[in-house]
């Protein structure tokens, strides 16, 4: 719908003896006018709304308020907006609202938390497993300095990511109250520089991580009875397992398929300018926040074990070497590949000073 | 306590943008951004209606909801604004809002985020000086004793600002006036249930 610009009618020229003229036509329009005012003011008393249904255009009708609702835009919808493809109503932004704040953000709290309380209570009831043989002080070589870099780098942003990430679904809730607007703005605007910048750093180095170990996280007939078994807890006897345990396996799967998701997903809303939609990233915020949180809580575990909850482990990846004992408690298949190439301390003392860059790469098959 | 709302009237917006034009003028609003817009359905069609929309002002604000810095709040008059300080430009407020209203400066890399801005309805926003607060926000009118000044100019009146129940009563009188039994929504199934001209001329 344009404006109509109507051409203004060219005027009359104008003589001498026009004048006269003149004044009639003045006399003969001001007398129309007069008149067709009369004419106006009997037309609006004799408007009747049967006359006007017939004749006026069609009224907006129930139909045109449901397409708007749904959200609906056909091929004749228009947008006064610079550059807006956004239809009039966003019909799934409650439906995301709902999900995140009475789904998501709830059972996350109670995921994280709750798998937090698991791991104290089993702490304080089974406690941690020792090393059922005495150490042996001949040492394996388990963990490269470059795998132990990345491993490290790794975990460190994921404890920075899931931290920041937690900050801003809960954080509103704690630490606005807590410290008062002022930190608070600081604290959640470096929160989200934080997480958007690392992301993507973390998401590459995982997929550098996760390449470098498939080969020995392919599943095994054993793996499935370590499972079975409670990887030794049900029925206090050893279980079969290789460089890696049913355990660490399952571990290695969940980040090579749900933190895949939850990288790819944070791309979609981190890099908000190749023409991803609304809805698009609707999805996307859900899909991350649930994977994300679902592996922060499961990480819990994967930290407990490998620091507090089983003697030996945690020096396998500070210092890459790990006792000849808990090698052949832990991971007897591997064990019996490589026990014949154990070393002594000094040994492991010598080839350490000469250079870290000089260590073999760990040899394993599983 | 007023209860801030806007309306329009589907059946009177000739989709002139004076709405908005008015909005950018007020509010001296950031290149790029147009916090009202005009959106017209079926164009050119029997059935073309055009609808100005902004920030609705809802009673049960979604973006409020949302907002991970909870820099969201309501006037004593129903007004929703936010704290600029404290916005991240996440765009969650933008996912949320059932009315596209919420939008996003992108003058940094990687296309994120600048801080949100929407209609205020004319009523600025938290700053610490009048001269900040247009600057961030634009301009209080409603602390002047005035309407947003989209409504106020709107050419045919379909865009209504003002109390809720003052926005209801002239609608009432419209719908009255144009006298159809289904003058709100014609050929509304439920006419004889909800119809408005009905009721106002049986009950007074």
């Amino acid at each position: 719908m344009n404006l109509l610009t109507a051409q203004a009618p060219g005027g009359v020229p104008r003589s001498g003896k026009g004048l006269a003229l003149g004044i009639w036509r003045f006399m003969l329009v001001a007398l129309a006018l007069v008149l067709s005012l009369g004419f106006t003011q009997l037309a609006v008393a004799q408007a009747d709304p049967d006359r006007e249904m017939t004749t006026a255009a069609p009224g907006i009708t129930a139909d045109q308020w449901r397409q708007v609702r749904s959200g609906e835009t056909g091929p004749n919808y228009r947008d006064s907006r610079y550059e807006s493809d956004y239809s009039l109503i966003n019909a799934s932004g409650e439906t995301w609202r709902q999900i995140r704040n009475r789904w998501v953000s709830p059972f996350g709290l109670i995921a994280v938390f709750g798998m937090a309380a698991l791991i104290a209570l089993f702490y304080f009831i089974v406690g941690r497993k020792e090393l059922e043989a005495p150490r042996t002080g001949r040492l394996l070589l388990r963990w490269t300095l470059m795998k132990r870099a990345l491993h490290w780098t790794v975990a460190t942003l994921f404890i920075v990511l899931a931290l920041t990430g937690m900050t801003l679904l809960f954080g509103k809730f704690v630490f606005r109250p807590l410290f008062g607007d002022g930190v608070w703005a600081w604290m959640i605007a470096a929160t989200k520089v934080l997480h958007n910048y690392l992301g993507p750093i973390f998401g590459i180095l995982l997929v550098i991580l996760l390449v470098s170990l498939i080969k020995d996280n392919i599943p095994k007939k054993h793996d499935w009875v370590w499972f079975k078994k409670g990887g030794g807890m049900i029925g206090k006897k050893h279980v079969d397992a290789g460089f890696a345990n049913g355990g660490e396996k399952a571990w290695y799967w969940l980040l090579a398929t749900v933190g895949i998701l939850v990288i790819a997903s944070g791309f979609v809303l981190d890099f908000p300018n190749f023409n991803q939609g609304r809805d698009t990233m609707q999805w996307a915020n859900i899909i991350h926040a649930v994977g994300a949180l679902g592996l922060t809580a499961i990480s819990l575990g994967h930290i407990y074990i490998g620091t507090l909850g089983t003697e030996g482990a945690l020096e396998g990846m500070t210092t890459g070497y790990v006792d000849e004992t808990w090698a052949k408690e832990h991971h007897n298949l591997w064990y019996e590949e490589v026990k014949d190439q154990t070393l002594s301390e000094e040994e492991v003392a010598a080839r350490k000073s000469s250079g870290g860059s000089s260590e073999p790469s760990a040899p394993r098959t599983s | 306590m007023a209860q801030m709302k806007f309306m329009c009237d589907a059946e009177r917006c000739i989709e002139c943008n004076g709405c908005v034009t008015a909005c950018k003028n007020a509010n001296d609003v950031e290149w790029g951004i147009q916090r009202r817009r005009v959106v017209t359905l079926n164009d050119g069609e029997a059935d073309e209606m055009s609808i100005s929309v902004a920030c609705m002002h809802c009673d049960d604000a979604p973006c409020m909801a949302v907002c991970p810095t909870d820099c969201f709040y309501k006037t004593d008059d129903g007004i929703v604004l936010h704290d600029k300080d404290l916005c991240i430009g996440c765009g969650y407020c933008l996912y949320a809002c059932p009315f596209g209203a919420p939008q996003f400066p992108q003058q940094d890399a990687f296309g994120e985020r600048g801080k949100m801005d929407k209609c205020t309805f004319c009523a600025g926003g938290p700053a610490e000086s009048k001269e900040e607060e247009y600057e961030k926000y634009g301009s209080n009118r409603i602390a002047e004793g005035k309407l947003p000044l989209c409504a106020e100019m709107c050419s045919t009146k379909a865009l209504l600002a003002g109390d809720a129940q003052n926005v209801a009563d002239i609608f009432r009188q419209r719908v009255v006036h144009r006298g159809h039994k289904d003058g709100g929504w014609s050929n509304n199934p439920q006419a004889s249930a909800d119809n408005l001209a009905y009721d106002a001329a049986h009950k007074g």
